[in-house]
């Protein structure tokens, strides 16, 4: 809801199709080509009732619907037309609001010292590196504290995380101290799976440290304390 | 193939347990990378550099036959000899069965990662040649029994006092001679040397063999590499058949990009170029390097690659900078990969050369975070490879059965969004049945090992599409609170 009200802030009229379910990234990074195939062909009808540009929340489907479904489909006549459309209009939260809106200022303003994860498929599918740090630059109120590390990998990596838990967790670990050593309050990331993983980490340490998702941060304007 | 029989999970959990190591692995690869950017941002527009490497790279292995023959006819054109192995057991019977015509005894030899490939050193050494491997790291290695951990830094996953003690059990070392790196390095240095003196056949290794010229190129920071080629009377030079360029002033690119992502440096100090046995006679006659010149290229396992999907990977010039930036890599170290190639460039070539039987849990030994194709200076996209052999595994029924009932049964209902609303509300009810405020301290099944290090959330008790739908008709959009998910 956060990024529908930040949208509608920037005087934007959203619609949001029905019967969306999952863009089959997880089915296409176990291997499962049969499978992710049938997730596009399904997300992609359901996208291509409207010729709105499509804005995703998290780098990772984004990427998935940007780069991969022409790949995925190319052997498949209608659907690798109707792929390439859709990824043309389709755009990642904060590169839509920087590089198409124009704008890094949406309004926004809290209180809080926040660091900022980026997240892998964002940062290196679909090159999103200034566009958030842009937009939480200009959130009033707000104190920016540099993560280090920031671009390395929190080791979730869907299924990894399921396959692999060890190392997985050996990886978030770093990923922790480094937030815990940056004085943030609230760490921000722009993927969802990041925010899953984070977050169950920071609570089996019984951190304070909150984890948001940009659009919650952007989507805040009461700023007064 | 030189590997490590037991399972990944043993060996990964070895390495997780060592937390010297991992300290050391996550230090020394984060100064690496910072003399890698460094040394590139020392060259101008470095991209423009990455992007000729692979258009260099590309060519060359589209054209690999021609250049071959092209590179085995100037060779032969100075006088050397040229022998191509189709496998690991041809290459080694090559050496081995020239080592006993020649009547060599011991033999010296540079880094090479397809000896280690190939195993020669214990080939040789059953044959009854013995052979002493002249890079310290290698040395090093040697001594303790062990294998390289690392492409570029085999004993990064040592410590100097680890040394001292193997220097010690092993040539005799006294406290002096281990007192500092510098004085174990002398002490390294003085026996080596015998070695150089007695060797009657020196084996390299083949950074980049160059088609025009007939040349090779080794490219170290020790002497030791260019003393292997020059002194002992016999000189075999081991190479990958990936490893060829076309003229002098492609080496010339290679070389740049090169030194720079592996250690920062412009160049490395020793850029050994062997151009074939001594010239003896008329006016290039020399007097040093050796009476004998022979190269073996070996296949084991390549052309099979360049038929796959994975052809891109034979692209990769052994920088080793993906292993530096891989922060899988970072927790495990080279010896959990199992075989010589470690990293995201290991997880890719091992399968790929070797087929998923035996290796089929490298691929899934990645987040694809992507780092890897960030850092490759020839742009190798390891992760879209990665991804195609984790689909070959699938096809292959190589995935655990839970995991394909999730996938189908997560997929069944992803393409029917009625049913996906219900199953979603299902789990949301079952999720929270098992949380206490909020979060999940121990998931169930094969879900649990996740939930030994971290919380999983409930889900929340409406989806997004419900609340999109109230909101919508009641019009209250901006004043709903907000849930976390
Ligand atoms: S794959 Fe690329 S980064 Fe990795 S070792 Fe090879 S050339 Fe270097």
């Amino acid at each position: 809801m956060s990024v529908v009200r930040v949208l509608e802030r920037l005087g934007l009229q959203v619609e949001c199709p029905a019967g969306q379910t999952c863009c089959g990234q997880p089915a296409f990074n176990a291997g499962y080509l049969d499978e992710a195939r049938a997730l596009a062909r399904h997300t992609i009808d359901v996208l291509s009732r409207s010729d709105a540009p499509i804005v995703v929340p998290s780098g990772s489907c984004a990427d998935m619907v940007i780069h991969q479904y022409a790949s995925l489909l190319r052997d498949d006549g209608v659907y690798a037309r109707k792929a390439e459309a859709v990824a043309g209009r389709t755009y990642e939260l904060t590169q839509f609001l920087v590089d198409v809106m124009g704008t890094a200022d949406v309004g926004a303003a809290c209180h809080g010292r926040l660091a900022y994860h980026a997240c892998c498929h964002g940062l290196r599918g679909l090159n999103v590196r200034r566009e958030p740090e842009a937009l939480l630059d200009a959130v009033t109120h707000a104190t920016i504290c540099p993560l280090a590390e920031s671009d390395v990998c929190c080791g979730f990596g869907g299924l990894f995380s399921v396959k692999l838990p060890d190392i997985s967790a050996a990886m978030l670990d770093r990923k922790l101290d480094r937030i815990e050593e940056s004085g943030a309050d609230t760490v921000v990331v722009t993927d969802v799976s990041c925010a899953l993983h984070i977050e169950g980490g920071l609570r089996r340490r019984g951190s304070t440290v909150r984890v948001r998702h940009i659009a919650d941060v952007l989507a805040e304007t009461g700023a007064a304390r | 193939m030189n590997v490590d029989e037991r399972p990944f999970a043993q060996r990964t959990a070895e390495a997780l347990a060592d937390a010297h190591l991992r300290h050391t692995l996550r230090t020394v690869t984060t100064a690496i990378l910072g003399y890698r950017r460094a040394g590139l941002g020392r060259l101008p527009a470095s991209d423009g550099w990455r992007d000729h490497a692979r258009r260099i790279r590309a060519h060359t292995l589209a054209n690999l036959d021609r250049y071959l023959d092209q590179f085995a006819g100037a060779v032969e054109a100075r006088g050397g000899h040229v022998h191509y192995a189709a496998t690991a057991a041809e290459a080694v019977a090559y050496v081995r069965d020239l080592a006993i015509a020649r009547g060599v005894r011991l033999a010296v030899k540079g880094k090479s990662m397809v000896t280690e490939e190939i195993d020669l050193n214990g080939h040789l050494e059953r044959a009854g040649i013995r052979v002493v491997e002249t890079d310290l790291g290698e040395y090093i290695v040697q001594l303790a029994d062990d294998r390289p951990s690392h492409i570029v830094m085999p004993i990064m996953h040592m410590t100097r006092h680890q040394v001292a003690d193997l220097f010690k059990r092993k040539i005799g070392a006294t406290e002096e001679d281990v007192a500092d790196i510098a004085s174990m390095t002398q002490l390294a240095r003085r026996v080596l040397r015998e070695e150089f003196v007695n060797a009657d056949m020196g084996i390299s290794g083949c950074n980049f063999a160059v088609a025009e010229t007939g040349s090779i190129t080794t490219c170290t920071n020790e002497g030791n590499g260019r003393l292997t080629t020059t002194m002992p009377r016999i000189h075999v030079a081991m190479m990958g058949m990936e490893r060829i360029v076309p003229t002098v002033a492609d080496l010339g690119v290679m070389l740049q990009v090169l030194a720079r992502s592996a250690t920062g440096q412009n160049l490395t100090v020793y850029t050994n170029v062997v151009n074939g046995p001594r010239p003896r006679e008329g006016d290039r006659a020399e007097g040093d390097g050796p009476d004998e010149f022979h190269v073996v290229i070996v296949d084991n396992g390549r052309s099979r690659v360049l038929a796959s999907g994975q052809a891109e990977i034979l692209y990769c010039i052994r920088c080793g900078a993906c292993l530096n930036t891989c922060p899988v890599f970072h927790q495990i170290g080279g010896h959990a990969y199992g075989s010589v190639y470690p990293g995201p460039i290991g997880s890719v070539l091992t399968p790929a050369m070797h087929g998923m039987e035996k290796f089929d849990d490298l691929p899934q030994a990645s987040t694809l975070c992507g780092a890897c194709r960030d850092v490759c200076p020839v742009r190798i996209d390891i992760p879209r490879m990665l991804l195609e052999l984790r689909a070959k595994g699938v096809a292959q029924g190589k995935s655990p059965l839970w995991v394909t009932a999730g996938i189908r049964a997560f997929v069944f209902a992803g393409v029917r969004p009625g049913l996906f609303r219900t199953a979603g509300a299902l789990a949301a009810r079952a999720s929270r049945m098992l949380a206490r405020g909020g979060w999940i301290r121990r998931l169930p099944g094969h879900l649990s090992a996740w939930t030994r290090s971290r919380d999983f959330p409930a889900l929340a008790a409406t989806s997004f599409q419900e609340r999109w739908e109230d909101a919508k008709t009641a019009g209250v959009r901006d004043n709903r609170e907000n849930p976390a998910r």
